[in-house]
């Protein structure tokens, strides 16, 4: 039986995930960065990509939705969808982003019965580990593991980008070793998303996703603070974009 | 239309080109918000000419009323008692304070981390864009919160005519004395303002002007519980909002008119959403001319506001004062009777309106209610968690949301929004 290619795009402030699935099976999964024009590089992305149908979400979803007249979703449903095709158990999910941080309660079928969001500023998202990697020297696939090398992890206590990178500053010109100093702003987004969570939703299986899941050091320390194993897909980046194709067929509850 | 204007305004001491600027924003605001939507009822002709002529008409209805002898109060609050403001013949009107405004001189005068509404009163003060502000004869401020108690000892020195009214934060026979004390307090201000001796006939006729005016509302609100919906959530509160400005014999009669139609609509299903689509009743702070930046991203994201808990809602116009009593006496108490049931987040403690919240969404079958603060209101923020709480265990799904007359969150609302829209959209 032939299944009609469906595709998803997540539009996000960072990147720009694609994944095509056909049945259950993704048969395609692309990457780029989002850059200043997130349309031209949503049409690079598609290049050579076949689908019958595709669905846009994430930040850029209403860019696309009138640059291709798709449908689109909210990330919060995307994510919700993608990570129970996954994770079928999932009951909890906290997915950190470029921009955003969320924390979504799902109910028994896999809906999204509660959510919070974090509000207008960059506190406590990938944007924050960026720039704070950015201002100790690491890059940004280093960060995580170099943080959980720390020896003395040391207190961060801003949480507003700007003041954190000041503080940032003023620990390394006290001689303080860039590990710990990393340790404590990683900790410092955990505490912030375990508040959210603990908001939401205390039911487990959780579920750790968006592309701040690729970091290791915020895996295990959110273990510690939740105090509980934290699952993370694969490719926790690609969940909104799988999440939109599965809708795009209509295979998990409305398109 | 402006044109017209232009002395009239340069005679209340606007600044024309700012004033100019804004009325420019705020056409083309109400094109974007409210001429898009489709299948308008026809009724909603007259609010838009109302609006049009917001700084217009309307100003020269009340220039021409001064002339005449007659009064005119400006106010920031429903704790205001139009009926004692009626029963001396003078005309209440509210206040600007929808949009930001002048925000640099503000921030001389008040704290950054000041609500945007107060700020915005005092923005269109210094900016010097308000017509009602500059016709008044009263401005009335009232203690409800600190940000507003506290402003009002700077207003009252950038204004010669401020009355501030104290009001009570209890509901206890001392809180209810309180407010006695100070609507009789207001009376004698207004009598010797308007040099009219309120007695108990004139006080009867104001109780019945205001009392039509909220019976209009009350019969509009009850027609918002059809599905399919008959009116937008949008209009709606553009006539909650026009109830501050128009004169309430003409306003009674245009809501009437608009209800007759859409009941004409609601018995042929006709609607302007189609039917099911999620309903979603607001409820917090309250929201100005031309603060409609969260109905509007809602209701373009497909679901309906079928109410508003507020006091440009159903907070402020929900109930009547009971016309009984012959006396000036027993008719104060009723006014006094009345507004001392508002139920407003000032009060501690306030059950009342954790209650009206979860009956609303009762009774407008709400598939959710978004409650809506504006960042740094302090009443409404502290009891937004606890109003989430009730909602939640009575299974009615609660989105908190804090913001400002600012747009630069409007991609944030928006994905927040709608999540939310289909989360009770899904069910």
């Amino acid at each position: 039986m032939d299944y009609p290619r469906c595709a998803g795009i997540d539009i996000g402030s960072r990147s720009i995930e694609l994944v095509v699935v056909e049945g259950s099976r993704v048969t395609e999964s692309r990457q780029a960065d989002t850059g200043y024009d997130p349309i031209s590089q949503a049409k690079t992305i598609l290049e050579g990509v076949s689908y019958d149908r595709i669905m846009a979400t994430g930040y850029g979803r209403a860019l696309f939705e009138i640059a291709f007249e798709a449908p689109t979703v909210t990330e919060i449903k995307a994510y919700a969808v993608g990570v129970r095709s996954v994770f079928p158990d999932a009951k909890t999910i906290l997915d950190i982003g470029g921009q955003d941080s969320k924390a979504i309660a799902l109910t028994e079928d896999g809906r999204v019965g509660k959510f919070e969001m974090n509000d207008r500023c960059a506190a406590g998202t990938g944007k924050f580990l960026e720039i704070m990697a950015r201002s100790l020297g690491y890059g940004l696939s280093e960060f995580g593991r170099e943080a959980l090398k720390a020896a003395k992890p040391l207190q961060i206590n801003s949480m507003c980008t700007v003041f954190a990178e000041s503080e940032v500053t003023s620990l390394v010109a006290k001689g303080e070793n860039r590990r710990d100093i990393a340790m404590g702003l990683h900790r410092s987004v955990v505490r912030r998303a375990v508040s959210m969570l603990k908001r939401v939703s205390a039911a487990r299986p959780l579920v750790f996703a968006g592309g701040v899941a690729l970091n290791p050091c915020m895996i295990k320390l959110l273990e510690e603070a939740m105090d509980s194993p934290v699952n993370v897909p694969e490719q926790p980046q690609m969940m909104g974009a799988l999440g939109a194709a599965l809708l795009a067929c209509g295979a998990f509850g409305r398109p | 239309m402006s044109e017209e204007y232009r002395s009239m305004w340069k005679d209340l001491g606007l600044d024309l080109e700012a004033h100019d600027a804004l009325l420019a924003a705020l056409g083309q605001g109400y094109k974007d918000v409210f001429m898009t939507q489709e299948n308008r009822p026809k009724g909603m002709e007259y609010f838009d000419f109302v609006v049009s002529q917001v700084h217009g008409l309307r100003v020269k209805e009340l220039l021409d009323e001064k002339a005449a002898g007659r009064k005119v109060i400006g106010s920031f609050c429903v704790f205001v008692p139009e009926e004692i403001v009626r029963a001396a013949d003078a005309t209440l009107v509210g206040l600007c304070t929808g949009a930001d405004f002048a925000t640099e001189e503000v921030e001389k005068y008040l704290p950054r981390n000041t609500c945007a509404l107060i700020k915005s009163a005092f923005g269109f003060k210094l900016g010097k864009v308000c017509p009602y502000i500059e016709s008044a004869d009263m401005i009335v401020g009232e203690n409800t919160c600190d940000g507003k108690k506290k402003s009002y000892e700077t207003l009252g020195k950038l204004v010669p005519n401020l009355y501030v009214m104290d009001l009570p934060q209890v509901k206890t026979a001392g809180g209810r004395e309180l407010l006695r004390t100070e609507y009789l307090r207001f009376k004698t201000a207004v009598e010797d303002l308007t040099g009219v001796k309120i007695d108990a006939a004139r006080l009867k006729k104001g109780i019945e002007i205001v009392n039509n005016k909220r019976k209009a509302i009350h019969r509009l609100a009850k027609l918002r519980k059809a599905d399919p919906a008959a009116i937008s959530g949008l209009d709606a509160l553009l006539i909650n909002q026009v109830f501050f400005y128009d004169d309430p014999v003409r306003f009674t009669n245009s809501v009437n008119r608009i209800c007759d139609e859409l009941e004409a609509r609601i018995a042929k299903s006709e609607g302007v959403f189609p039917k099911g689509a999620p309903r979603v009743l607001l409820s917090g702070c309250p929201m100005a001319v031309p603060n409609w930046k969260l109905p509007w991203i809602i209701e373009t994201s497909g679901a309906v506001i079928v109410g508003e808990e507020s006091c440009v809602g159903e907070r402020g116009t929900r109930n009547l004062t009971e016309p009984k009593g012959e006396t000036v006496d027993d008719l104060m108490d009723a006014i006094v009777e009345r507004h001392f049931k508002v139920d407003c987040a000032i009060f501690t403690p306030n059950p009342d309106r954790i209650a009206h919240v979860k009956e609303m969404a009762g009774d407008y079958k709400a598939d959710g209610v978004i409650h809506y603060s504006l960042q740094f209101c302090q009443p409404y923020i502290m009891e937004s968690i606890p109003v989430e709480k009730e909602l939640e265990s009575a299974r009615i799904p609660t989105l908190r949301i804090e913001t400002d007359y600012g747009s630069e969150d409007a991609g944030q609302l928006k994905t927040r929004i709608q999540a939310f829209i289909e989360m009770i959209g899904s069910k």
